[in-house]
């Protein structure tokens, strides 16, 4: 290791000699590109309907085939794309705001605030979490943003046991005590001293938390009670891809793999950052 | 020899515990935990341990002198302060959900009635009325309540009006089935795998099993399970792709030949079920593996001259097992959550496809019943877990 690298250097620099790691932030960064320039990549309209092409198999007009109602499957992939993207990152964001908040008040606080969250957490933890969240989307009605916040409320456990994890182990160093004689207001450490200290394992734990929020929202799509047809996602197409079977497997292969790609790229992407954060680890 | 081998477990210090103990942000689900992916950067082991268990161990930890030498009363008092701690997280469980179903928007009363114009704004008070949807939340949840102490859950509001615990109950053997099948078959593979992969770190065969861990962790299970269909059952028509046997020419067919068409039937559901904990499960292996390797008593063990076989197979591996008990324990939630996917995908009449089909049809108790029957499980398979652990390791057996 050099002498004299800033901390975000070094940290860019073990990142960067981890190739595999590399590939993960590609792979994310392609994904994040095509979802947000969707209607300029996607070769048609996603839900324009052909009849006179009805479950046409791959050919040049149609790379990825046609579905049944002779919509092009990569326009539709690469729509949907967005959904995920969407999914993804407002889950987590829910997922580490209460995480976060709870994690560090139960941390911080001790005592009583620390046996009522962590009680709690045990019991959400009990809780096979896929039937909770397949209860509430289909008792609500079926919509997007129902499913962003309630994966969002039902994932947030890990993120506040890490995060309660931290803070009793930052809670009691010098510079926490320091802030304390100066008489820094409760709030004013918790937020300004500990938790900028804390924030590196919640950015990993939230960027796996992408991929496992994406894998949830195509399982409910692909069991009717997510993203609504005719809005292209990756889970209803595979449903479509379920009622032809027998004669479309492109309809079931390729909207499979995008899901496959991205949750293997957001994985491979917090691995990296996680051992690159990792002060233990010498590049 | 043996003597030196426990005197040696003693010693080691068990760090993992006391992280344990502080919650670790560990492992906090079925498949929350990550694998380390890069060599040099391998996780560090932690205790797994399940809500429950902390709780009782908080407890147990503190009069260790009076603990008893004897193992039965120990275990015996363990395992009653485990179920005491089961009560309030069921009561808990039970809250939430019944909260979370009431409280949203829309009755089932309603879905029902809608679209019949002879049901009258009357009839459907009086129908509210006979199911106590027309009491406050806090009454209706005291009613259920003082049923299901009584072990009553209820009876279906679908037309068939049939009790809620044989509606459950007689589709539980099949998911059961499925479930232990798979669990068994993860065991089969994920602990041989873990084991090569640790002993032969960085090698050709290791590097194969960390790319099948992370295409597996990134796999949708019912993907996989259309794509197994396509390729067994349209393309080369070798194993039906639906149900549980065949619907024509069954009762035609001899002893073996039946036996023969139900486990044809369960290979791609138990396959498909297995092969998301799969993943996650033969990474924690290797990493436990890769843990008790470098501890002391294995060093010990290979300077006395033992040979690699008995130091991996009886003194590592049988540490390395540990951790993972629990882990198992932990990912039954998983593994019956994953059940409503495969069941549905393969038309297999079993708990995950009837809550389906109550949850569509806003079917309260049917609901109500399957969760808790299903928090139940879960707290009795981590109980199992951690009862298994303390059998295995005595220093959790005597709380030190």
């Amino acid at each position: 290791m050099k002498q004299g690298r800033s901390l975000g250097g070094l940290f860019w620099f073990k990142f960067t000699r981890n190739r595999l790691a590399v590939g993960g932030a590609v792979v994310v960064s392609f994904l994040v590109i095509s979802a947000l320039f969707a209607p300029v990549i996607a070769p048609y309209d996603p839900s324009f309907i052909d009849v006179d092409n009805v479950l046409t198999p791959p050919s040049r007009a149609h790379l990825l085939g046609t579905d049944q109602l002779g919509r092009d499957v990569l326009s539709r992939i690469i729509w949907g794309g967005r959904i995920s993207l969407l999914v993804g990152f407002v889950a987590v964001g829910i997922t580490t705001l209460i995480g976060v908040s709870l994690g560090a008040l139960s941390g911080y606080y001790g005592r009583v605030t620390d046996s009522i969250i962590m009680r709690f957490v045990d019991i959400m933890l009990c809780f096979p979490t896929f039937f909770l969240i397949l209860a509430v989307i289909a008792l609500l009605e079926p919509s997007i943003w129902n499913i962003m916040v309630v994966i969002g409320l039902t994932s947030w456990m890990g993120v506040a046991r890490l995060v309660r994890a931290e803070f009793l182990s930052l809670k009691g160093r010098e510079f926490v005590v320091a802030a304390r004689a100066q008489g820094a207001r409760d709030w004013r450490i918790i937020f300004s001293h500990i938790l900028p200290n804390a924030m590196a394992p919640v950015f990993v734990a939230a960027i796996l938390g992408i991929g496992a929020a994406i894998l949830t929202e195509s399982a409910l799509s692909f069991l009717g009670i997510g993203v609504q047809p005719p809005t292209p996602s990756w889970g209803n197409i595979l449903t479509a891809g379920k009622d032809n079977i027998q004669i479309a497997y492109w309809l079931s292969l390729y909207p499979g793999l995008a899901i496959l790609i991205t949750v293997l790229g957001y994985n491979i992407l917090g691995e990296g950052l996680r051992d690159a954060l990792d002060p233990k680890i010498e590049p | 020899m043996r003597d030196l081998f426990l005197g040696a477990i003693r010693y080691c210090k068990p760090i993992f515990w006391f992280k344990a103990t502080q919650n670790s942000p560990g492992p906090s689900g079925g498949a929350e935990f990550s694998p380390g992916l890069f060599p040099g950067g391998e996780v560090t082991r932690r205790r797994v341990v399940s809500p429950g268990e902390r709780k009782a161990l908080d407890a147990t930890r503190e009069p260790r002198h009076n603990m008893g030498s004897s193992r039965d009363k120990g275990m015996l008092r363990y395992l009653i302060k485990r179920l005491l701690t089961m009560l309030p997280l069921l009561l808990g469980i039970t809250v939430i959900s019944f909260a979370v179903i009431h409280i949203t928007p829309g009755e089932p009363i309603g879905m029902q009635a809608e679209f019949n114009p002879k049901v009258t704004k009357e009839v459907r008070e009086r129908l509210r009325a006979y199911y106590n949807l027309d009491k406050p939340l806090h009454v209706q949840y005291a009613l259920w309540l003082t049923k299901i102490v009584r072990l009553d859950l209820g009876n279906s509001f679908s037309p068939d009006g049939r009790p809620v615990a044989a509606k459950i109950f007689e589709r539980i053997p099949v998911t059961l089935l499925i479930n232990l099948l798979s669990l068994l078959l993860i065991l089969a593979v994920a602990v041989p795998l873990g084991v090569y992969s640790a002993t032969r770190q960085g090698s050709w065969g290791d590097q194969v099993s960390t790319v099948f861990v992370f295409i597996g962790y990134a796999t949708p299970t019912f993907w996989l399970a259309l794509l197994l269909m396509i390729l067994f059952g349209v393309e080369l028509g070798l194993l039906p792709i639906s149900g549980l046997r065949s619907l024509v020419g069954y009762e035609a067919l001899s002893l073996w030949g039946k036996l023969l068409d139900r486990a044809q039937h369960l290979l791609l559901p138990v396959l498909v079920s297995a092969f998301g904990g799969l993943a996650g499960l033969s990474r924690y292996m290797r990493s436990s593996m890769l843990e008790v390797i470098r501890q002391d008593y294995i060093t010990t063990a290979r300077a006395k001259g033992l040979t690699e076989r008995k130091v991996v197979y009886r003194h590592a591996l049988r540490n390395a097992l540990l951790p993972f008990i629990t882990l198992m324990g932990l990912s039954v939630p998983g593994l019956i959550g994953g059940s409503v996917i495969f069941e549905t995908i393969f038309s297999i009449p079993g708990v995950g496809q009837l809550f389906f089909y109550s949850v569509m049809a806003r079917d309260y108790p049917l609901i109500m019943g399957m969760l808790v029957i299903i928090a139940v499980l879960t707290l009795l398979s981590n109980l199992a877990a951690d009862v298994a652990y303390a059998l295995a390791d005595p220093r959790i057996r005597e709380g030190r």
